[in-house]
């Protein structure tokens, strides 16, 4: 009788220590799948293909995370988010991580306690307007009704950028990118803004995007980068470790073709050999096995293959590299050692 | 003989507070009572060791703070300077527009076709038929959507009134129908025009008590008074001959086209249109069957013998039929009307910037503050409908059955 008190009381404090102590990484292990947030559809970044998989530039970062915690890239389970419903979605434990073309931004770190584990992306805020209406640059947008989408950066960057060159606009919000599209193509609104690289993504979607323009100002920084909520570091170390193995990789080389043999046995080079598992025991530190890099870079190779692949200059969208270049190319995308 | 003899005091057991019909129902109030006040107790209790496990606090500092973000459709002045705070009563005022405006439409609609649908036609008796089953069987935001996107894509744009053969034209020079809302002269008040203001809103007030006037005269020795053309000439006159005494103090300003879109005039939003026919034709459906089952609540009985007294079947409706289907009407209408305050909250969907797109939308979006925000967005819904509920009630009352 006593022992099974005793023993009751043990597993009730073992289960009370259990919930207190297990982390998102724990949590992901035991669910053998990663709830990654995205967009609800913006091609090259996040969007389902014809086959109803998704694919894109965000997702490549879901599914290397995947790979990396889980050894299976396709143990992802991918949860649409709009631009009103992301941080809720996050803040609640409904999605381990966010992929979706998110701002980094100071309250959005600090208010809203997040933490944002890296830059995927350096965009900027742009205008698209059609050729017809023969505008040159925002400041001409005197008077303009604007399509924009609601809770985003963009909506507080358009209000600061009218008011600062005193010129004035009439916003339409709209919920999401399909929405703005259909707005600006039926002509309610003259322009539509929002990250460039959106813009470029929606533009290569259009029957004629040959018709649009996008105007030269850029407006804002607008850093993307994948986030995770604040207080789990080592989840956010998992996730920020799997973003610059990707970014490393393509710095030293490492691809999606050559990995199977690099990873086989140590190489040269020792960095290599950190990152692929060859060499010291950097994969257990993060909790994982000592091949998580390899098998997050074999995902969907590594950062210049996902950028190349997805959003790069050879794909509709015809995105340049410009600074997402590696820092060795005069970009800004680098990677802190791994050692 | 008869003995008087105390009936025997009763001493109170337990037991009789289940099975006692006087003290069951006050037990059974006071277990829900409890349960009721624990489950509160436990929610809120569950939602402040959350915030503070999160390391968050509830506080409505936020509203003070500037909103940053611009809202096109306004009743009061606003920019991205001004504070969240205000940014909600933009919305607030802009709830209470749309649905003060669908309520009055939806109810016009909502007459006809009950009344039509009750016609001795049977091709207006099927079309209403007709009307009432697609409008209240298709969500009310499918209707928003479809509202909107017709009118965004068979609409021009301000673009095509542009140049020497423009594609479209403003009606009569004056009302211009685009894809981003209709722009209308608007008044321009010159000096003097209060007076003529003051004018009209006399004048109405003569309207009505000529007409009562002329109602207790009938009342009081039978003599019927026209009271039509004197209410039109009543109108209109007084107002227009004092227009010109004060030399035209009213002008229009006519809506320009002017850059990217119209200037000038009143412009109403293509968000506003869609929203508020939506609702109207959605709700109006609803209404409409409220009206015919009102008047088809009234016994035949009352039409015919108010056709025997020699009424005109106009007459029979207006003063006999329509009173008394109003205190079957009037109820289910309230609950029409609050339909549509809490259906407003779609406009979202259209960008239309009420209460829940503004507050409930960036504001909550911005600065993250979502249980505060959700808060204030129940407060209001529910102050809201309390109020128009009571107005309501308050009319009914006055309508209903009079029992003495």
């Amino acid at each position: 009788m006593k022992k099974s008190v005793f023993f009751g009381a043990l597993t009730l404090a073992g289960l009370g220590a259990g919930v207190a102590a297990a982390g998102t990484l724990d949590d992901v292990k035991a669910r053998g799948k990663l709830n990654c947030g995205v967009t609800t559809g913006l091609v090259g970044f996040a969007a389902p293909d014809a086959n109803g998989e998704w694919k894109g530039f965000d997702v490549g970062v879901c599914r290397a995370v995947a790979a990396a915690v889980l050894g299976d890239a396709t143990a992802v389970e991918f949860v649409p988010t709009t631009g009103k419903t992301r941080f809720t979605a996050l803040a609640s434990g409904e999605i381990d991580m966010l992929a979706r073309n998110t701002t980094w931004t100071f309250s959005r770190d600090v208010d809203l306690k997040f933490t944002f584990v890296g830059v995927n992306y350096y965009d900027g805020q742009g205008f698209m307007v059609p050729k017809e209406l023969g505008v040159s640059s925002a400041k001409e947008l005197d008077g303009a009704t604007v399509c924009i989408q609601t809770g985003t950066t963009t909506e507080l960057n358009l209000a600061d950028f009218f008011r600062a060159n005193n010129i004035s606009y009439e916003p339409v919000p709209i919920e999401t990118n399909a929405e703005g599209q259909q707005q600006y193509l039926a002509g309610a609104c003259d322009t539509y803004t929002t990250d460039a690289s959106g813009l470029a993504a929606t533009r290569a979607t259009f029957e004629n995007p040959g018709d649009h323009v996008l105007l030269p100002e850029i407006v804002s920084k607008e850093p993307l980068g994948p986030l995770v909520r604040h207080g789990d570091n080592e989840w956010g170390d998992v996730v920020r470790w799997t973003l610059n193995a990707l970014i490393t990789a393509e710095e030293l080389g490492v691809t999606s073709t050559n990995i199977a043999d690099m990873s086989a046995a140590p190489g040269d080079n020792p960095e290599v050999n950190r990152l692929l598992g060859t060499e010291g025991n950097l994969g257990e530190m993060l909790g994982l096995s000592a091949d998580w890099a390899k098998n997050a870079i074999m995902a969907g190779g590594n950062y210049g293959e996902l950028f190349e692949q997805n959003i790069g200059e050879s794909t509709s969208i015809g995105l340049a590299r410009g600074l997402n270049a590696q820092w060795t190319d005069g970009g800004l995308i680098y990677s802190p050692p791994f050692r | 003989m008869t003995t008087i003899t105390d009936p025997p005091k009763e001493s109170f057991r337990l037991s009789q507070l289940i099975y006692d019909t006087r003290y069951r129902s006050l037990t059974f109030q006071a277990i829900a009572a409890m349960v009721l006040a624990l489950s509160i107790w436990y929610l809120g209790n569950n939602l402040i060791q959350n915030l503070r496990a999160a390391g968050l606090n509830i506080s409505f500092d936020f509203l003070r703070d500037t909103a940053n973000y611009d809202i096109s459709q306004r009743l009061i002045e606003y920019d991205s300077q001004s504070s969240h705070s205000r940014a909600a009563i933009v919305g607030v005022l802009n709830t209470l527009l749309v649905a003060f405006l669908a309520c009055i439409t939806a109810t016009i609609f909502g007459v006809i076709a009950g009344v039509l649908r009750l016609s001795n036609n049977w091709l207006v008796r099927k079309l209403m038929a007709f009307y009432v089953e697609i409008f209240r069987n298709i969500p009310v935001l499918i209707w928003i959507i479809i509202i909107f996107t017709i009118m965004t894509a068979v609409l021009p744009g301000p673009r095509a009134f542009r140049g020497d053969e423009p594609e479209a034209s403003m009606v009569l020079d004056a009302f211009a129908f685009t894809n981003r809302g209709i722009y209308t002269p608007g008044p321009v008040w010159g000096p003097g025009s209060m007076v003529v203001v003051a004018t009209f809103i006399a004048s109405i007030f003569g309207i009505v008590a000529y007409r009562k006037y002329a109602t207790n005269l009938l009342y009081a020795t039978g003599r019927l008074l026209p009271t039509f053309w004197p209410s039109v000439g009543l109108f209109f006159l007084p107002t227009i001959l004092m227009y010109f005494i004060m030399g035209k103090p009213i002008g229009l300003d006519i809506p320009e086209l002017t850059g990217f879109n119209f200037s000038g005039g009143i412009k109403i939003g293509g968000p506003l249109i869609a929203l508020w026919f939506a609702l109207s034709i959605y709700t109006g459906a609803f209404i409409a069957e409220n009206v015919r089952a009102g008047i088809q609540a009234v016994s035949k009985g009352q039409t015919e013998a108010a056709g025997a007294l020699g009424l005109r079947p106009g007459r029979v409706m207006n003063l006999v039929v329509l009173p008394q289907a109003l205190r079957v009407i009037i109820p289910p209408l309230i609950s029409n009307y609050l339909n549509i305050t809490k259906n407003s909250s779609l406009a979202i969907a259209v960008g239309y910037a009420d209460i829940t797109a503004t507050l409930g939308g960036i504001t909550l979006n911005q600065t993250g503050r979502a249980i505060e925000c959700v808060l204030l967005l129940m407060l209001f819904y529910l102050t809201i409908s309390l109020l128009i509920s009571a107005f309501m009630n308050v009319y009914n009352s006055s309508i209903k059955l009079k029992e003495r």
